[in-house]
């Protein structure tokens, strides 16, 4: 292990982090907003059920290599551009949180949701102030294995030469330097940890009440 | 008021089972002001029925009206913030404090949330839950808080007409009947317009201005006051559904006449044993604290001055001019055979025997029956 390797390149390792957590974040938050008018969908209507979940279901099994390569000729961008990622990993968090958002959705308790329409809930008010916060934490731990997945799959997209974390991987691969490799790899999992960390921190705090039960 | 007519619901075979009449023809009036009850066995459509009334469930045929508006013409939305709705477990919200559950519909309504939220509390108070519950996540409440909080939901922006679905079965017995009690006394100070389902004989009986009896299938087998069920069943099944006590029960709604009392010796807590064999000669005397009664004692036995501990408590007392029924049964459980009559502020006044209120039960006229019911010619109602 050479520590001044680290030293050296401080500042390119944080730049690839920074471009590591936009490639792994932003999809994360596109998808969320995406998955949840499908999970509601999903949860609500009852023969879209089977089609939504088996088909998010499916896309998560695709290679993200060659869903990185096909994705210029879909969208027409250049090979090495970042929305090329973006989209792809976009799909990924799909996959991931429809299924995730139709099972939280289904699990509010129907008490509540029922005693919110009885008491004049139009449908889409209903759903933002009693469905969605209820379902909270069921969405928030699925966002937290997305989150994750996330950050390790971003990491192939620098064989496409889509700068992040990744690179330290592949180079220190083709150059059997293994500091770099470690570099990468302690890297990837920290940044993991900082997005399950937020995550949780954030849920926290939008659902006061989940502390109110354990006390 | 609002007035089910001929209102039929059948819903739809789903999955290999037949497509089933929940209510079938439902005629009948719920009076402004005044609490109807709807009772009878599981599955007969009570539920069905009061669904109906806010239109989370539209009737197959017939209509609803209520102030002889047809409801079906109203915007379910805005005519359910006019219905309070109260369910069997509350229904609370575990995301809101225990404020911004009253709080919901005022706000739905367009009050801002500062003044829902004082509106919230004076309700709160209302149902017997001040200050500091205000604060509090429903998962924080027993059972029977949670049911308080759910009343005072539905009553948090007045609405004019409330139903309530079996609110008070999920607790027990002796907060069940404190339920009941300020569910009451709340209701004597607000007259709503009140549909209430339950399929407990007993707390329609209390409950009830009027009952209707339904039976399997949806169908109303009997709608009348509760004395008048009691008095006159109109067939077999009503007749076992009120139940067999129902004679006794009957005189829960008869006043009692002026029943002949006799002055009872008493004395207060903290008496010698011999001041105690001094005041009477009979084997059981009566101890008062301030003139409320207290319980009783047998002069003869004891050894100390009379204090709480002493005292035997089995009998109940029953108001001078309340139902027959609290007089008979303070007389029957009285250990000394003499009921125990007390005024309005719970004073002592005198006692009564047993065959002198049976006295006055005989003399005590049955609501009269309708002659339409015993008529041959009446519709056969099966
Ligand atoms: N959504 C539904 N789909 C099909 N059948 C239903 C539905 N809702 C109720 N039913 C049926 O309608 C009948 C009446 O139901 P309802 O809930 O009104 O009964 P209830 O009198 O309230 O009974 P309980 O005292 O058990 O609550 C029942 O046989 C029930 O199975
Ligand atoms: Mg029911």
């Amino acid at each position: 292990m050479d520590w001044s390797y680290v030293s050296d390149h401080w500042s390119q390792i944080m730049e690839r982090a920074w471009q590591h957590t936009i490639l792994a974040g932003v999809p994360l938050v596109l998808g969320l907003l995406i998955a949840l008018p499908l999970g509601w969908l999903a949860a609500r209507v009852r023969w879209l059920k089977p089609p939504l979940l088996g088909g998010s279901g499916l896309l998560y099994t695709i290679p993200s290599l060659a869903l990185f390569v096909l994705m210029p000729v879909v969208l027409g961008t250049s090979i090495i551009a970042r929305v090329n990622v973006i989209v792809a990993m976009t799909i990924y968090t799909l996959a991931l949180l429809v299924r995730t958002v139709a099972d939280a959705l289904e699990a509010v308790p129907n008490a509540a949701t029922q005693a919110a329409t009885a008491m004049g809930y139009a449908p889409a008010r209903r759903f933002l102030a009693v469905d969605l916060p209820l379902a909270t934490p069921v969405i928030a731990s699925g966002l937290r294995v997305a989150a994750v997945s996330n950050v390790s799959i971003v990491s192939v997209a620098s064989l496409i030469g889509v700068s992040n974390l990744g690179i330290y991987l592949t180079s220190g691969y083709d150059r059997q330097y293994w500091t770099e490799i470690w570099v990468g790899l302690v890297s990837c999992i920290l940044l993991a940890i900082v997005f399950d960390v937020i995550i949780q921190v954030v849920t926290r705090l939008l659902t006061p009440w989940q502390k109110a039960c354990v006390a | 008021m609002i007035r089910f007519e001929q209102v039929t619901k059948s819903f739809p075979a789903t999955g290999g089972r037949e497509s089933m009449v929940a209510v079938d023809e439902l005629s009948l009036e719920a009076p402004t002001g005044q609490i109807t009850v709807l009772v009878g066995p599981s599955g007969c459509g009570k539920t069905t029925s009061l669904r109906m009334i806010n239109r989370m469930i539209d009737p197959t045929s017939g209509r609803i009206l209520i102030d002889d508006q047809d409801i079906a013409s109203v915007n379910p939305a805005r005519l359910r913030r006019g219905i309070g709705y109260v369910i069997q477990s509350a229904g609370l919200f575990p995301h809101r404090t225990v404020v911004d559950n009253v709080a919901t519909v005022p706000m739905l309504l367009g009050t801002g949330r500062k003044k829902a939220r004082d509106r919230a509390r004076e309700v709160l108070e209302l149902v017997g839950l001040p200050g500091d519950f205000a604060e509090r996540y429903p998962s924080q409440l027993s059972g029977g808080q949670q049911q308080r909080v759910g009343v005072a939901r539905a009553l948090a922006a007045d609405p004019p007409v409330m139903l309530m679905d079996e609110p008070f079965s999920a607790v027990d017995p002796i907060v069940r009947e404190q339920l009941q009690d300020e569910f009451l006394r709340l209701q004597d100070e607000l007259g709503k317009t009140i549909v209430f389902v339950t399929h407990d004989i007993d707390e329609a009986i209390k409950l009830g201005d009027q009952v209707a009896v339904m039976r399997v299938g949806g169908r109303l087998a009997q709608l009348a006051e509760p004395a008048y069920l009691l008095a006159h069943p109109i067939d077999d099944f009503v007749a076992d559904f009120v139940g067999r006590d129902r004679g006794y029960r009957a005189l829960g709604f008869s006043e009692a006449p002026n029943l002949p009392m006799s002055n009872e010796p008493s004395v207060p807590l903290g008496t010698t044993p011999e001041e105690a064999r001094a005041a009477t000669s009979d084997r059981w005397l009566l101890v008062v604290d301030e003139e409320v009664p207290q319980g009783w004692v047998e002069p003869a036995r004891i050894e100390a001055p009379i204090e709480p501990s002493m005292l035997d408590r089995g009998g109940t007392v029953a108001r001078v001019h309340g139902p027959l029924r609290a007089s008979l049964d303070a007389a029957l459980s009285s250990p000394s055979r003499r009921g125990v009559l007390v005024d309005d502020d719970g004073r002592l006044v005198g006692t009564v025997r047993a065959a002198d209120v049976v006295q006055a039960i005989e003399r005590v006229e049955r609501p009269e029956i309708d002659p339409a019911e015993i008529a041959p010619t009446a519709a056969p109602v099966e």
